[in-house]
C-alpha cells in the first residue's frame, strides 16, 4: 500500500493574550491509500484541530510537514504551499466533511448548486455538466429520487440526508483523501450505521484514504483500519485496529475502552476516567494525562514528557510505564 | 480572518484579545460622551456669568463678526448679538427640553410597556398594535402636525416631543416585562401573594432598569435632535427664546455673507447629540452585553 | 409561505384600522376641528356653522363619523384643499414622484456604500478601519441632517460651485443631466444616516454569517474567498437587512421632508411644511395618512420580499 498522506511532526500553536497555546504538539502518522485511519479522543485533545491545520483551515501557527502523495503521482508539501495552490488542492484533492449536517449547508443554494460548486471551480465545468455529475453523485450516496432532490434546499431534508449530500459534495472531484471530523455524532444511532456503511463502500469504489475523527470507540471499532488516540494535543499511543482493543498500552486509553457502556455481558459500573481534559494552556509539567492516571509514579511521569515508543513495529505508546503497566 | 476558522477556533481558544480592545474603545468612548455632555451643561449653565456678552444685546454696529477674529469668541449674527452668549442660552432651552422631554416619554413608555407586558393577552397585544401604528407616522410628520396645533410654549413643545418619542422605549420595556414576568423570582412573588402592583414596581422594575437607562440616554440624544428640527423649520421654541434650532432658523439666508451663522449652532447639537449617543451605546455595552445588537 | 403572507396581510389590515383611528383623531384635536377652515373666516355667525357643521354631518355619533371618513379614504375622496380647492389627493400625487425619486436614489447610494463599509467592517474586525467606520456611523447618526445639508451646500455649492444650491431644475434647462445634477446633493445627504444604519447593521450580520458551519464548508470546498464572502456569506447577510429596509421608511420620509426643505426639492416634504404654514389641514392630514400608509406597505412588501427570497419560508 503506498502512502497517500504524510503527517510529520504537526505543530499548531495560538497566540493569545495569555500566550501561546499549543493546541496540536509534534503529531505524525501516515496513511495508505484505501486505509482508515481513526483519530480518537474527548473534547479539546486537538483532533479536529489537526485536520484543519492539514487542510490549513486554521488561523493558527503550524508547524511540521503534511506531506500529499496524490492520485497522478504528483507529491506535494501542503504546508509550504502558497495559498493559492493550496486553494486548488482543498476540496478536490482534500475533502471534508464535517459534524453538523444541519448547519453545514448553505441554506439559501440548492443542493445542485453546492455540489456543482467545486466541479465548476476545480474541474472548470460547465454548469449543466456539473449539474448532471451532481445528480449521479447524489445516486452514488443513496439519496432517492436525485434529479429532483438537485432542486431542493438543506432545509428539505433529513439530518442523514443532509449529510450525504455533504459527502456528495466532498466526493465531487474524486479526492485522494477524505477527512470526516465526528460526521456521525449528530444523527441517529440508525443513520450513523448507514452512513458509516455507505463511507465503506465509497472507499472500496474510489480507493481514497479516510481520515475519521471520533470521540466513540464504537464507531471507531466499525470503521477503522489503524487508530491514533490522542490526548492534549499529543498522541499517545498509535496502533492496528485490533492490537489496540485487545492490548492499549496507555492508561488513557485503557481508560476510554472501560467508559464504554456495554449492553452485553457483565453489568459492570461505568468507570469514568476522573477529573478533566486540561487546558492547553496550562498543561503540566511531564505527561499531560500524569495528573488523572492511576499508575501516576510520581517524580518519573510528571518529570518529563514521555518520547513516543515502539512497543512493536506498528504499536506506539507515549508513557514511560507501559512496559511495567503491560506485564501480565 | 481565516474565513473557515470562525466557527471552530472560537472553540479552541477563547479569543479574548479582540472584545477587549472593543471594550475598551466603547468605554473610551462613553468616557469622551460623558465629558462632552458635562461641559456642555457646564458651558450652558456657568457660561452666562462668565461671558462678558449678553446674549440679548444687540449691537449693529457689529453685526456678522465672523469667530475668532475679534474680541467675540464665536463671533456675532445679523443683530449683532454675541454668538457664544447665545449659543449658551440656547443650550440651557435645549438641554433642558431634551431632559424633560425624556423623562416625559420615559415615563409614559415604561407604564405602557409595563402594563402590556405583565398583562399579556389581548390587553398587551392591543397596547402593542397601538404602538406599531403610531410608529408608522414618521416622526417628524407627527411632530410638525401636533405643532401647529399647539401653542408653541416650552412646556407644549416638551411634550409634544415626548409624544413622539415614547413608542421605542414601551417597546423595550413590554419586551423586558414579558421575559422577567416567567422568570422564577417573578413566579414566586405571586406565589407569595403579592400584589400585581407589587410585582411591578419591586420586583420587575428594578430587573428592567439597565435597558431603561440604555433608552433614556438615547432618547434625549434623540429629543434634542427633534427639537432642533421643529425649530429650525420655525414650528418649535419661538424667538426671542433662543434654541439651537432657531438660532439656525434665518442661516440658510446669510449661508453666503457669514456660513458661522450656520455651522456653529449646528456644531453645538451635534455635539451633545454625539455624546449622549456615544454614552448611550458605551452603557449598553456596560450594563448588558446581551443587550448589545452590533 | 401563504400561511405566513396571509397573517402578515391580516396583521397589515388591523394596522391600517389602528392608523386611521388615529388620523381621525388627529383631525379632531385639530384646533376647530374639521371646521378649521370656517372658524377663521370673519362675520361667520354661530348658526352659520351650526349649519356648515349639519352639512359635513359633524353632528352625527363619532363611530358614524369614522365610518364615513374610512369610506372616504378608501375610495380615493381625501377632501379638498383650502388653499386651491384641488382634491388632495391628486396634489399629493402631484408631489410623490418627486420624492420617490430621491428616496429611491438616495437608498441605491446608501446601500451599495454602506454594504460595502459594513462587509469590509466585518471582515477585518477590530482593524483601524472597522473602528473609524463604528465612531463615523455613530456621528453620522447623531448630525442634524439639516445641518449636514447646509453644510454640504456651502461646501459644494457656494465654495466649490460644483453643485447647484436647490431646486430641481435650473431655469431653461429641463435635461436629465441638469436633473441629476440637482439630485446629487439631497441624495447625498438623505443617504448619510442610512448608510449609518445599514453599515452597523450590515457589519453584524456579516459576522453573524461567517461564524456559521456552512462558511467554513464553502472554505473547504476550496472555493475563491471572493465566492466565499459574496455567493456564501453575503447573500445570507443580506437577508435580514431586507426587513431593516422596510422598518427605515419613517426615518427615510421623514429625512426626506427636512433634505426637501434646505434644498427646495418639490417634493410630498415640501408640500407638508408649506400646508403647515398656511394651516391647509386637508393636506396635512393627507399627507400624514399617505406617509403612514406609505409605511404599512412597505413593511409589507419587505416581508413579501423576505419570504420570497429566503427558501426556508418560500417551500414551507
Amino acid at each position: 500500500m503506498s502512502a497517500v498522506l504524510e503527517v510529520s511532526g504537526l505543530s499548531v500553536r495560538f497566540r493569545t493574550d495569555d500566550g501561546v497555546v499549543p493546541a496540536v504538539n509534534d503529531v505524525s502518522f501516515t496513511m495508505g491509500q484505501g486505509e482508515t485511519l481513526a483519530l480518537v479522543g474527548e473534547s479539546g485533545s486537538g483532533k479536529s484541530v489537526t485536520s484543519l491545520a492539514i487542510m490549513r483551515l486554521t488561523s493558527g501557527e503550524v508547524g511540521g510537514r503534511v506531506v500529499l502523495h496524490d492520485t497522478d503521482g504528483a507529491t506535494r508539501d501542503l504546508l509550504t504551499l502558497p495559498e493559492s495552490e493550496m486553494r486548488e488542492i482543498r476540496g478536490s484533492r482534500i475533502a471534508m466533511i464535517f459534524q453538523e449536517p444541519a448547519t453545514s449547508l448553505n441554506p439559501v443554494m440548492t443542493l445542485g448548486e453546492q455540489i456543482a460548486e467545486p466541479m465548476r471551480y476545480h474541474r472548470s465545468m460547465g454548469r449543466r455538466t456539473a449539474l448532471r455529475e451532481a445528480e449521479r453523485l447524489l445516486d452514488l450516496v443513496g439519496i432517492p429520487d436525485a434529479r429532483r432532490r438537485l432542486a431542493s434546499y438543506p432545509h428539505q431534508l433529513s439530518g442523514g440526508m443532509r449529510q450525504r449530500a455533504m459527502i456528495a459534495i466532498a466526493l465531487a472531484c474524486e479526492p485522494a483523501v477524505l477527512i470526516a471530523d465526528e460526521p456521525t455524532t449528530a444523527l441517529d444511532v440508525t443513520v450513523q450505521a448507514q452512513i458509516l456503511e455507505l463511507l465503506r463502500e465509497l472507499q472500496e469504489r474510489t480507493g481514497m484514504a479516510l481520515l475519521f475523527i471520533t470521540h466513540n470507540l464504537g464507531v471507531v471499532a466499525e470503521i477503522a483500519d489503524t487508530v491514533v488516540v490522542m490526548y492534549a494535543g499529543r498522541i499517545v499511543e498509535k496502533a492496528p485496529l485490533r492490537p489496540l482493543f485487545e492490548r492499549p498500552l496507555m492508561p488513557y486509553t485503557a481508560g476510554l475502552m472501560r467508559s464504554v457502556p456495554r449492553l452485553t455481558g457483565l453489568r459492570e459500573t461505568l468507570t469514568a476516567i476522573p477529573g478533566n481534559v486540561p487546558d492547553p494552556a496550562l498543561l503540566p509539567d511531564g505527561c499531560s494525562f500524569a495528573p488523572r492516571c492511576d499508575h501516576l509514579e510520581a517524580g518519573r511521569c510528571d518529570a518529563r514528557v514521555p518520547e513516543l515508543d515502539a512497543a512493536s513495529d506498528e504499536h506506539l505508546v507515549r508513557c514511560v510505564r507501559w512496559r511495567e503497566l503491560a506485564a501480565p | 480572518m481565516t474565513l473557515a476558522s470562525a466557527s471552530t477556533d472560537a472553540a479552541v481558544v477563547p479569543r479574548r484579545g479582540g472584545r477587549g480592545l472593543r471594550r475598551f474603545a466603547r468605554h473610551r468612548l462613553a468616557l469622551i460622551g460623558a465629558c462632552t455632555i458635562v461641559f456642555l451643561i457646564l458651558a450652558a449653565g456657568i457660561g452666562p456669568y462668565i461671558n462678558p456678552y449678553d446674549d440679548l444685546h444687540i449691537d449693529i454696529l457689529h453685526r456678522f463678526q465672523p469667530p475668532f477674529v475679534g474680541p467675540h469668541l464665536l463671533g456675532t449674527d445679523q443683530l449683532g448679538r454675541d454668538m457664544l452668549a447665545r449659543l449658551e442660552m440656547a443650550g440651557r432651552i435645549s438641554l433642558t427640553v431634551g431632559f424633560a422631554a425624556m423623562l416625559l416619554s420615559i415615563a409614559f413608555g415604561t407604564i405602557v410597556g409595563m402594563v402590556a407586558g405583565f398583562y399579556g393577552g389581548l390587553i398587551g397585544s392591543v397596547l402593542m398594535r397601538l404602538v406599531d401604528a403610531v410608529l408608522c407616522f414618521p416622526s417628524i410628520f407627527l411632530l410638525l402636525t401636533l405643532a401647529a396645533f399647539v401653542e408653541p410654549t416650552l412646556f407644549t413643545i416638551t411634550v409634544i416631543i415626548a409624544a413622539t418619542a415614547w413608542m421605542e422605549v414601551s417597546r423595550l420595556v413590554e419586551a423586558q416585562i414579558r421575559a422577567l414576568r416567567d422568570r422564577d423570582f417573578a413566579v414566586a412573588a405571586v406565589a407569595l401573594g403579592a400584589s400585581d402592583r407589587m410585582i411591578m414596581f419591586r420586583e420587575l422594575i428594578p430587573n428592567a432598569i439597565a435597558a431603561v437607562i440604555v433608552a433614556a440616554t438615547l432618547n434625549v440624544a434623540r429629543a434634542i435632535l427633534l427639537e432642533s428640527y421643529i425649530s429650525f423649520l420655525g414650528y418649535g421654541i419661538q424667538p426671542p427664546v433662543p434654541s439651537w434650532g432657531n438660532m439656525l432658523n434665518n442661516a440658510q439666508e446669510y449661508l453666503v455673507s457669514a456660513p458661522w451663522l450656520a455651522i456653529i449652532p449646528g456644531a453645538a447639537i451635534t455635539l451633545a447629540v454625539t455624546g449622549f449617543n456615544f454614552l448611550g451605546d458605551g452603557l449598553r455595552d456596560a450594563l448588558d452585553p446581551r443587550l448589545d445588537v452590533r | 409561505m401563504s400561511l405566513y403572507l396571509l397573517r402578515r396581510l391580516g396583521q397589515s389590515l388591523i394596522l391600517l384600522v389602528l392608523v386611521s383611528l388615529i388620523g381621525f383623531a388627529l383631525i379632531h384635536l385639530a384646533p376647530g376641528g374639521p371646521l378649521a377652515q370656517f372658524t377663521l373666516t370673519p362675520g361667520m355667525s354661530s348658526a352659520d356653522l351650526a349649519r356648515i357643521a349639519h352639512q359635513m354631518g359633524l353632528d352625527r355619533p363619532l363611530p358614524v363619523q369614522y365610518w364615513e371618513w374610512f369610506r372616504r379614504l378608501l375610495i380615493g375622496d381625501w377632501g379638498l384643499s383650502y388653499r386651491d380647492n384641488q382634491p388632495v389627493l391628486a396634489v399629493i400625487g402631484s408631489h410623490v414622484p418627486a420624492t420617490l425619486e430621491l428616496m429611491i436614489s438616495s437608498t441605491l447610494i446608501a446601500v451599495l456604500i454602506g454594504t460595502w463599509v459594513g462587509v469590509l467592517g466585518a471582515l477585518r474586525r477590530y482593524s483601524i478601519f472597522d473602528y473609524l467606520a463604528t465612531i463615523g456611523a455613530m456621528i453620522a447618526l447623531s448630525l442634524p441632517t439639516f445641518w449636514f445639508g447646509l453644510v454640504v451646500i456651502y461646501a459644494f455649492s457656494v465654495k466649490l460651485g460644483w453643485l447647484p444650491a436647490g431646486g430641481m431644475y435650473t431655469v431653461g434647462d429641463g435635461s436629465l443631466l441638469d436633473y441629476a445634477h440637482h439630485l446629487i446633493g439631497p441624495a447625498m445627504v438623505l443617504a448619510l444616516v442610512t448608510v449609518a444604519i445599514w453599515s452597523r447593521y450590515m457589519r453584524s450580520s456579516m459576522l453573524e454569517v461567517t461564524s456559521q458551519d456552512f462558511v467554513r464548508t464553502a472554505t473547504a470546498k476550496g472555493l475563491p474567498r471572493r465566492v466565499v464572502i459574496i455567493r456564501h456569506a453575503l447573500r445570507n447577510a443580506l437577508l435580514p437587512m431586507i426587513t431593516l429596509m422596510g422598518l427605515q421608511l419613517p426615518t427615510l420620509l421623514g429625512g426626506a421632508l427636512v433634505t426637501e426643505t434646505i434644498f427646495t426639492w418639490p417634493g410630498m416634504g415640501r408640500l407638508f411644511l408649506d400646508s403647515i404654514g398656511y394651516r391647509d389641514y386637508p393636506v396635512v392630514m393627507g399627507l400624514l395618512m399617505f406617509t403612514a400608509l406609505l409605511v404599512l406597505i412597505g413593511n409589507l412588501t419587505a416581508d413579501m420580499l423576505y419570504a420570497l427570497y429566503d427558501p426556508r419560508i418560500r417551500l414551507d
